[in-house]
């Protein structure tokens, strides 16, 4: 399945949903935020929210700021 | 001494709130934060390193549970990215808390005050407590409280001009007529500014670059901790009035 990451067209090969998505990554799920399809998607929906092939995804989280 | 900031049920311990921004490390903002005793700090939203999964986490460093975490929309230029950024920072954090601002100007990072007025209304109908960063302008400040604002936060001078409050008298029309805490926020450059502003009365004041660009930040962040608290105090303490003429304080009486 072909998603866009962050600006980066990425070839995932097992994930099917985003939990599943952000553990191939190895992404922490409590720091972060996802967009997906420029839908925020709610924490407690990661695990049964499943990914389409095309689908635009954005991970973010906090940095330093002012 | 309880001199506790309120705003909407939550208690701030400090009237010093600092941005986490420009510091040469993660090390040296939580040593810096540390110094100057304030209990929220400011963090920016962007992509997560997906390439990189060794790097660090700016959360590793601040601890949500010690600091309350209040995520701004710094580098939002229109209505609909603030909302975006504000609704993915809210997702990511733990409190509805967002110091919003949608910037009108990359020169002069000056809000765009009508844009701001509109992200306002709409965060706060979705319950977002909203601090708008805008203008020293008293009638917006009105206007945002009028659309939902939980606090105002007024620039004392553009970001990270290090002038200090360039507009005395406005910050003062602003505080006269405020219904929710007036916070200052970006401009001030050392700790003399950050007294000034609490002595006008202001609530509290936010501040990042006269800490982090300091030569010393650690030594700067310890500064605006007493700036803070000495101008509050002269505040509360409630201060001379000016006059031009000398008034002696030595007694006549008894001279020879």
């Amino acid at each position: 399945m072909k998603l866009t990451i962050n600006g980066e067209t990425t070839e995932i090969t097992m994930a099917e949903t985003l939990s599943e998505l952000l553990e191939e990554l190895q992404i922490v799920s409590g720091r972060v935020a996802v967009e997906v399809n420029q839908s925020v998607i709610r924490k407690a929906e990661f695990g049964t929210f499943r990914l389409h092939d095309g689908d635009t995804v954005e991970i973010v989280n906090f940095v330093g700021g002012g | 001494m309880e001199d506790t900031l309120v705003i909407k049920g939550i208690e701030f311990r400090s009237r010093l709130w600092v941005g986490t921004g420009k510091y040469r490390d993660f090390d040296e903002t939580r040593r810096a934060i540390e110094a100057s005793g304030a209990d929220v700090v400011t963090v920016a939203v962007r992509r997560t390193n997906i390439t990189d999964r060794k790097s660090e986490n700016l959360l590793d460093f601040i601890d949500p549970k010690k600091y309350k975490i209040l995520p701004n929309t710094a580098g939002c230029y229109t209505v609909e990215d603030a909302l975006r950024y504000s609704r993915l920072a809210r997702e990511a954090g733990v409190s509805d808390l967002i110091k919003l601002e949608v910037i009108g100007d990359e020169k002069t990072l000056f809000p765009d005050t009508i844009g701001l007025l509109k992200a306002t209304e709409i965060l706060a109908r979705e319950g977002f407590i909203v601090f708008p960063y805008t203008n020293d302008d008293p009638i917006m400040a009105r206007r945002l409280v009028d659309a939902g604002a939980a606090a105002v936060m007024p620039l004392a001078a553009p970001i990270g001009s290090g002038l200090g409050i360039r507009n005395p008298y406005n910050m003062k029309i602003i505080l006269e007529q405020a219904t929710v805490p007036i916070i200052v926020d970006a401009g001030v450059g050392t700790a003399s500014d950050v007294a000034i502003a609490m002595e006008l009365g202001c609530d509290a004041v936010l501040l990042n670059t006269a800490i982090a660009g300091a030569k010393d930040p650690i030594a700067m962040a310890e500064a605006m901790k007493y700036g803070v608290m000495a101008g509050r105090l002269a505040y509360k303490a409630g201060r001379i009035g000016r006059k031009l003429y000398a008034t002696a304080s030595s007694p006549i009486e008894g001279m020879l």
